[in-house]
């Protein structure tokens, strides 16, 4: 294949520890270290692999978000992404109109395999790929933990609940990617000033003319309940004799 | 009377609890009707434990040897098409219908509401993001399908009853075959389920290697407990993925915790939020899992393992 299409989502670190804001009306965001979303850097890292491997031959970065978000895709390009668009917008944008936007880019660039993370730790949909493969009448392979491309079919094994499940799938696919797939590599200080002169390419989203939706609105936000700290015990017995008299064991 | 449909998630013989507790969270819905949507070859069983579920008013049966497998881009097609004529359609926040249901939803043209984990409203449904560090409240406009997956650890499963119609449904879509299933490897055993179990017994990067991690089956089969895992145990191969717990695995909710040698990282902590009791056992006396324990005890759990068993 010529292309792979990688999504890069900009998204709070996920060692910061997100706290509601006391009047309710959303998160402190604010100052907080912003990274790739730790999912991509695995979609990334796969499709450098392939590359690598003389399987493809152009990895591109895609991210939608605001222009702080060139840091991320500079970072993607620092660990060997070819080059990076940016589809800039303020807002935050509903996964649908997300995978919309990524349909377009897949119309220009008609890339043998799209691959995405499985969810962005921020709002935690998991729907992205889903959507987009739903889009694009094309595979998904949801949850991959492998992937072996074989020609225009891949074989891709998937994180379910029973266990691990293989399917294969025609190639244009997306595949969206689990923690086990790979370790993404370390970016090194050589790389980053090379990465300072792929070409980074940003557009306005407003441009794709895609209508977002605003079916959803968050009115609330609260802390989850928090459970209290409970007893320290000495020794075995007195844990085992406090499960009994609960009626635990 | 507003109609809501649910997707049954299914081996193809029995219907997975999953489902109960997603018409446990229809049922909070303002005068809705529920239909229960059986998707698979051959599957009148299932078909018939769905009519069975409190609450339920109606079973859509849709076989199809197509349907054998739980393939998303083949069930999603007919699942839109049985979809049209109902306000809401629900299925799983299980692997199943995390894969099922964003595709369906884009085919509807609609977002998901994922994890929904709670009902405030005929349109206003409760659902956690940052891995359960915050709740958030979402309101959906007037006329828009509502799609959603529900967190089966919120809910506990429906109960019986008496049986009502199945009715048997031809659905008339062109399914793609572009996607094909080749197998699934699971390392089945004869102890209780992960993601159902009253019980769980959990190891973490402690127990250092497979051979290590047996001290935790031990435990478990006296207890008659599920086995469970935090990532760094997954990942470093000591046990199968499907055994880990937390934001990226299962979310579960048993009566009994017991945590040993986990540190209790936010990710695996959100796995573990709805749990009866948590009990933890580090070395460490400032790990963070003692936080959120119910007890806790520190100590080594090579030592205190055995010495549990013998105070059984
Ligand atoms: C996007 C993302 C998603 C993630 N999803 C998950 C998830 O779903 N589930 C999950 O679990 N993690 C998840 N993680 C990983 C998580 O951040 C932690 O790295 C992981 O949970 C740590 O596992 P652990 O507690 O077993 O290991 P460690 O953090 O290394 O803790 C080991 C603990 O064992 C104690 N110990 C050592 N020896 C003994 C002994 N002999 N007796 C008693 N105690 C001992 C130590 O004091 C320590 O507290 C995710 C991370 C990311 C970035
Ligand atoms: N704004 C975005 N920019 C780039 N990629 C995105 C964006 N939103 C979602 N994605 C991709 O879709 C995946 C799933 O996101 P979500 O459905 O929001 O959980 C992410 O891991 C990214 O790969």
């Amino acid at each position: 294949m010529d292309k792979i299409i990688v999504g890069l989502k900009r998204v709070v670190d996920y060692n910061v520890r997100i706290r509601v804001k006391s009047d309710g009306t959303g998160v402190d965001t604010d100052g907080v270290k912003m990274s790739i979303n730790p999912f991509d850097e695995i979609a990334l890292e796969e499709a450098l692999q392939i590359r690598e491997r003389g399987d493809a031959k152009e990895v591109i970065v895609v991210t939608i978000g605001t222009a702080d978000a060139q840091q991320q895709l500079r970072t993607g390009l620092a660990m060997g992404a070819d080059r990076a668009i940016l589809l800039e917008t303020g807002d935050q944008i509903d996964p649908l109109s997300a995978a919309k936007a990524m349909l377009k880019l897949i119309e220009e660039e008609q890339p043998g395999l799209v691959l995405l993370g499985k969810q962005a730790i921020d709002n935690d949909n998991n729907q992205t790929g889903q959507m987009l493969a739903a889009l694009w009448g094309r595979p998904q392979a949801t949850f991959a933990s492998k992937v072996e491309l074989q020609g225009d079919k891949a074989a891709v094994t998937r994180e379910v609940d029973a266990g691990l499940e293989t399917i294969e799938v025609d190639l244009p696919a997306v595949v969206t990617v689990d923690l086990r797939l790979n370790e993404p590599r370390y970016v090194k200080l050589p790389d980053i000033m090379k990465a300072k002169k792929k070409p980074l390419d940003s557009r306005p989203f407003a441009d794709l003319g895609i209508t977002t939706d605003d079916a959803f609105s968050v009115t609330h936000y609260a802390p989850p309940e928090q459970r209290s700290k409970g007893v320290m015990v000495d020794d075995a017995a007195t844990l085992v004799a406090a499960l009994k008299e609960k009626g635990l064991i | 009377m507003a109609t809501a449909l649910i997707i049954a998630e299914h081996d193809g013989s029995t219907l997975n609890p999953a489902t109960a507790k997603c018409v446990a969270c229809a049922r909070d819905l303002p005068d809705t009707q529920i239909t229960v949507g059986v998707f698979g070859d051959s599957s009148a069983d299932v078909a018939n434990a769905a009519a069975q579920l409190d609450g339920v008013s109606h079973v859509a049966h849709v076989d199809n040897p197509a349907n054998t497998q739980p393939l998303a881009a083949i069930l999603a097609p007919q699942v839109a098409a049985l979809a049209a004529d109902f306000d809401y359609v629900f299925g799983p926040s299980t692997t199943f219908g995390k894969d099922l249901m964003p595709r369906v939803a884009a085919l509807l043209g609609v977002n998901q509401i994922s994890d929904i984990m709670a009902v405030s409203g005929a349109r206003e449904f409760k659902r956690p993001i940052y891995a359960g560090n915050a709740i958030t409240t979402v309101s959906v406009k007037p006329d828009y399908k509502i799609v959603a997956t529900v967190r089966a650890a919120s809910y506990k499963a429906v109960a019986e009853q008496a049986a009502v119609d199945v009715e048997s449904k031809a659905l008339d879509v062109t399914l793609p075959d572009h996607t094909r299933f080749v197998s699934v490897q699971s390392g089945a055993s004869d102890r209780p389920d992960l993601q159902t179990a009253p019980k769980v017994v959990s190891g973490g990067r402690a127990l250092g290697s497979e051979e290590a991690f047996s001290i935790i089956f031990g435990l478990a089969d006296k207890l008659n407990a599920a086995v469970g895992a935090s990532r760094a145990a997954v990942d470093a191969g000591y046990v199968p993925n499907e055994l880990q717990v937390g934001q990226t695995g299962k979310i579960i909710a048993p009566d009994l915790y017991m945590a040993f040698g986990i540190s209790g990282a936010i990710q695996h902590l959100t796995g573990i939020k709805d749990a009866g009791t948590i009990v933890a056992i580090n070395k460490d006396e400032d790990a963070p899992i003692f936080e959120i324990a119910d007890i806790g005890l520190v100590g080594d759990l090579f030592t205190v393992i055995p010495e549990i068993e013998a105070a059984l």
